[in-house]
């Protein structure tokens, strides 16, 4: 199954003509964190949002424009984790993975940041390109709670935005943010967990044999874990060639960017 | 993990050194990823958040104790919900009326201009008579209830209140056999029953989510609360001061609605002991903070999304169903209109239920929505042929009791009829394209009617037995 059979917001499968995006950015979080609060301020649509977890029982889709780019925003299903097999963590997992966003915003409650972040490392394993926003700051003010942004976005190595989604405030900077780590301005090096060494040497042995597979695959490491895991959906992809089509692919954007310089560059 | 023998030679050593490789970590590796994950988790935010900054006396958990409490939970939560059907049935009265003198003097003055044009009497009646007052009805009867319940309900959503009664409700549906996300997806089916056989999905194992479907019509929709309010206003508190008739018929509509929630535990406990067998599945359940509600997005929500939503719905079907009624209304077959040769006919069988003729016909036309049965059955009581005059509950009393000799058990099995009978085609239409299987929408269809035709008749028979009605 290709990614284009269960993705249709260019709208080529409707027979309309395709939208070209500049990028496409993926939103994940816990459940009832306010991330279709941030899908709707930042599309302007009007998804309903509820106070209660598992609200958002499909994916949404919108757009936004920043820099007079367009970037298609995808809302994922609210999950606390990325590791079992229910029907909303594999949809939400499948799309940072096989989607390949450019950018995933994983959305966090200010209020409960420690249990936010299993959902955020997780995401970290699969992906560099990744902002975290840290929501419901208003909330956490009220509850005597201070964050602090700077010494989180040093540890989690990725940017990190707070916002109170629900006035607005924090957003205009999230969507600069999600740009620069899509334009390349601003640089992560996304924290990978230390599963102990042990486990370090067990992925060490199938990372090269991975890579083997699947060159410039930038998540070997995390396709290890899964496949030790069990992960059938993973081990399918590896068979049917899926997971080296997304290496092929993940090296098309720097070649398009460079070829892009070059054009600039002679003008 | 089984080799395959058709994957990629790169793949196949890949997939066998993993096997090679996690016999050396042995058991419990999910575990350890899990830990590891845990352990990062908490040095993180240990150096990134501060708690205790300035006060604090946490009034979130101080409310949950109420809310949340054995003892109390439960008749609070059941005090609220006759709360908003008080206000509901206080705040629609008078606008009600307001708006039906204003629409019907419109189709007064607007079958006057017709005649002055000199329009056939078949073209005035169906397009006046008929269509018009279908809608005004629909209108007049839906709009100002609508307007009241949903933004109360969207308050309460958006306080935090809802996943607080599934936690209350749990234990009641985890003996029943079902999920306890059943209750919020039963909490959404007061909205719209489509709506709640959609939030089903919430539910990942799908026996439950079946259940939770199939029960979803038990509780009363927005189409059917103004049946029942109308029905508990004009029987059941009438001959009362205004005060204590309002608070009379909140307690009639929370009574039925009391019932339909039994019902829906009774028929999912028999359906989960029966044709859906298994065991019930864990899940955690967050207790969101309490935020304050966002009224702007409140009002946008509840009168956009919903109440405008569900009346065009309404408008849809009433303005051919009006037409239709004013069709059977105004054909005569040998001295009688064909709604009456229809009526007549199913009088003795509305009859053994403690229905009538008249009721079972509106509920035939209303199956597109409910939202019409009221409109439906007054229209054919009232006559087609008269002018609109006097709508008021003293004159609909008349009307249904001295005219067409309704008693309370009349009453009574209407409201029972209506909370238990099939869902609307739409509901219909959305439970086959959830479950995409002909078997479980048709169960999910007669099996409802079989119920209220059941209850019907049981309560019709018992009470006559008693001599009452």
């Amino acid at each position: 199954m290709s990614s284009c059979d269960t993705c249709n917001t260019c709208g080529a499968a409707d027979g309309q003509t395709p939208v070209n995006f500049d990028g496409v950015v993926a939103l994940a979080g816990n459940p009832n964190t306010g991330k279709s609060t941030v899908f709707n301020a930042l599309t302007g649509m009007r998804q309903h949002t509820g106070n209660w977890p598992g609200k958002t029982v499909a994916r949404a889709e919108g757009r936004f424009t920043h820099d007079n780019k367009t970037y298609k925003l995808v809302d994922l299903p609210g999950t606390y984790s990325l590791l079992s097999a229910s029907e909303d963590e594999q949809i939400a997992r499948d799309f940072i993975l096989f989607g390949q966003p450019d950018c995933t915003v994983v959305v966090a409650d200010a209020t409960c940041l420690e249990r936010n972040l299993n959902l955020i490392l997780q995401v970290l394993e699969i992906s560099d390109r990744v902002v975290v926003c840290v929501n419901l700051m208003d909330e956490a003010k009220r509850k005597g709670i201070e964050i602090d942004a700077e010494q989180l976005s040093q540890d989690l190595g990725v940017p990190v935005v707070t916002a109170t989604a629900r006035s607005g405030r924090g957003l205009s900077y999230l969507v600069e943010t999600v740009a620069g780590v899509i334009n390349g301005e601003i640089e992560t090096h996304a924290h990978h967990v230390d599963l102990g060494d042990e486990v370090n040497n067990a992925l060490d042995q199938l990372v090269p044999k991975i890579q083997e597979i699947a060159p410039g695959l930038p998540n070997a490491r995390w396709v290890a874990m899964r496949l030790l895991d069990g992960d059938w959906r993973v081990r399918e992809s590896l068979i049917d060639g899926e997971l080296s089509q997304i290496a092929e692919k993940q090296k098309a954007p720097t070649e398009r960017f460079s070829r892009k310089m070059a054009l600039e560059g002679s003008q | 993990m089984k080799l395959d023998p058709y994957a990629p030679r790169p793949v196949a050593d890949l997939l066998q050194a993993t096997e090679g490789v996690r016999h050396t970590l042995g058991e419990g590796f999910r575990d350890r990823v899990v830990e590891s994950i845990y352990r990062d988790a908490t040095d993180i935010a240990g150096r990134s958040v501060r708690r205790g900054v300035g006060k604090r006396f946490d009034l979130d958990l101080f409310i949950d104790k109420i809310v949340l409490s054995p003892i109390f939970g439960l008749p609070l939560m059941i005090l609220l919900l006759g709360l908003i059907f008080w206000m509901t049935i206080v705040g629609a009265n008078y606008p009600s009326e307001l708006l039906a003198t204003g629409l019907f003097w419109v189709e007064a003055k607007g079958a006057a201009l017709f005649n002055w044009l000199g329009a056939p009497w078949w073209l005035t009646g169906f397009v006046w008579h008929g269509t018009y007052r279908g809608l005004a009805w629909v209108i007049a009867v839906m709009l100002p209830p609508m307007a009241i319940f949903f933004p109360c309900f969207t308050i309460l959503e958006d306080l935090g209140y809802l996943p607080r009664v599934a936690f209350n409700l749990d234990w009641l549906f985890k003996k029943a056999g079902g999920h306890g996300k059943q209750a919020l997806t039963m909490s959404m089916g007061f909205g719209c029953n489509a709506a709640g056989v959609i939030a089903c999905r919430v539910i990942d194992s799908p026996r439950e989510r079946l259940i939770a479907i199939l029960t979803n019509n038990f509780v009363p929709c927005n189409g059917r609360f103004p049946t029942l309010i109308m029905i508990a206003i004009v029987f059941v508190a009438a001959g009362h001061n205004a005060t204590v008739a309002s608070a009379i018929a909140a307690g009639t509509v929370l009574t039925i609605v009391v019932i339909g929630v039994i019902t829906t535990l009774i028929v999912s406990a028999f359906l989960s002991r029966t044709v859906l067998k298994g065991e019930a599945s864990a899940f955690t359940l967050e207790m969101p903070s309490y935020r304050r509600p966002n009224i702007p997005r409140i009002i946008y929500t509840s009168l956009i999304d919903r109440t405008f939503f569900v009346l065009m719905r309404a408008i849809a079907t009433a303005a051919p169903a009006g037409a239709a009624i004013w069709l059977l209304g105004n054909i005569n077959v040998a001295d009688a209109s064909l709604a009456t040769h229809i009526s007549d006919f199913l009088d003795p069988f509305g009859h053994v239920f403690g229905l009538d003729g008249v009721i079972l016909l509106a509920y035939i036309i209303a199956i597109p929505a409910n939202e019409i049965v009221v409109p439906t059955m007054l229209m054919v009581y009232l006559g087609t042929g008269m002018m609109t005059e006097d709508v008021s509950q003293d004159h609909l009393r008349h009307v249904l009791v001295d005219q067409h000799g309704w008693t309370m058990l009349t009453a009574i099995n209407l409201m029972l009829f209506s909370l238990l009978h099939n869902p609307c085609a739409t509901t219909i239409i959305t439970i086959w394209k959830e479950t995409r299987s002909l078997r479980w929408t048709t169960l999910a269809t007669l099996g409802p009617l079989a119920i209220a035709f059941a209850v019907c008749f049981v309560v019709a028979q018992a009470a006559r037995l008693l001599g009452w009605g």
